[in-house]
């Protein structure tokens, strides 16, 4: 890995790094969705310190080039933080229509409360 | 007949037919309570039941259909009724088969009993691609559950308490509740019926029949091929 490589790198991390921490920081971003991003961070500073890692990866995974291994193991990732969210989404949607359910229902209750009220 | 017993309407911008569904049922049975459950309804779907003299219960925005006849379970459930009769809202089902329904269920015969336009009464014309459907969903149900159910898409049911209650639980679907529920019924136990309804010609958009042929297919049979291969604690999860 050249110095200029190594910089690239470095930056990239340190960015995403320091993007995370300011949008926890702002509240934008809640620190339990944070984790992952950092987890990202660390990812692509490991081959700076140990370059011995992406070799090995690339050699495990009968990859003849470096860069290969390096974009299988990036697009993987995306796709796992995609599985994530969905998993999260769904969850999600199934709050919400219960939310809206039960603010219907109350919603209903309330009026006939009132209308009670009205008529007495 | 009646008691313990209401109507759940889903209406998703039924404004041309509901206030005639609501006030058919009311002026045939004054004593059963209906229940409108207006799915975000962009026009004035939810006054005109209202107007008609039904409870109208107001998503703030489109949930879909199998959330909407959730919502009414749901309201069932915390008022206390034991038995339920859902329909649709845009005037293909006649009052004057609810009795058939609820006998059946009232009686003991079954927990469920499903409205179909295909027995006895047989002039109802559908079109080719949902003719297809419903043909295809009965051999999956037949398949997975080795019951025969003619008419698997109906929304014309008449359903006791333990079977709303069930419903009312998360893995109820929130768009097309259709093949994969009666599986799971069957799966559990539950007696299931048919029960001979006359269908009219639906007058407008039924949100019960999906655009998305596609999708809804591909949902349905991942679902419930899903279905023998799940924990029953599946179903039993708040």
């Amino acid at each position: 890995m050249t110095t200029r490589q190594k910089v690239f790198a470095i930056v990239i991390a340190v960015s995403i790094f320091l993007l995370i921490l300011e949008l926890v920081r702002r509240g934008k971003l809640k620190e339990e969705y944070s984790w992952l991003w950092l987890l990202a961070g660390v990812i692509i500073i490991l081959p700076v310190i140990k370059y011995e890692i992406l070799a090995w990866l690339t050699q495990t995974i009968g990859a003849v080039v470096h860069t290969t291994a390096l974009f299988l193991f990036a697009i993987l990732f995306l796709i796992l933080v995609g599985i994530f969210f969905s998993i999260r989404l769904s969850s999600l949607s199934t709050q919400v229509k219960n939310l809206i359910q039960e603010l219907a229902i109350a919603r209903l209750e309330i009026d006939e409360l009132k209308r009670g009220k009205a008529d007495t | 007949m009646f008691q313990d017993t209401v109507v759940i309407i889903p209406a998703y911008n039924e404004l041309d037919t509901i206030f005639d569904v609501v006030s058919g049922l009311r002026n045939l049975y004054p004593e059963l309570p209906v229940v409108v459950i207006n799915d975000g309804s962009t026009d004035d779907t939810a006054l005109e039941a209202g107007r008609a003299g039904a409870i109208v219960i107001n998503h703030s925005f489109n949930l879909g259909y199998g959330a909407t006849i959730q919502t009414g379970y749901k309201y069932a459930l915390c008022k206390g009724f034991k038995f339920l009769i859902q329909m649709d809202g845009d005037g293909q089902h006649g009052p004057e088969d609810i009795p058939a329904l609820i006998v059946m269920v009232k009686k003991g015969e079954c927990d469920i009993a499903l409205g179909s336009r295909f027995l006895g009464f047989g002039d109802y014309q559908s079109s080719f691609v949902r003719s297809a459907g419903v043909l295809f969903f009965r051999q999956l149900i037949r398949l997975l559950t080795a019951i025969k159910i003619t008419d698997p898409t109906t929304g014309f049911q008449a359903l006791n308490r333990e079977v709303f209650s069930l419903f009312t639980r998360d893995f109820f679907p929130s768009d097309f509740p259709d093949a994969d529920v009666i599986t799971v019924l069957s799966r559990l136990k539950f007696e299931i019926k048919e029960v001979p309804v006359r269908m009219y010609p639906s007058s407008g958009r039924s949100m019960h029949h999906p655009f998305n042929v596609v999708y809804y297919l591909f949902k349905q049979l991942l679902s419930a091929f899903l279905i023998p291969i799940r924990s029953h604690q599946t179903y039993l999860k708040e």
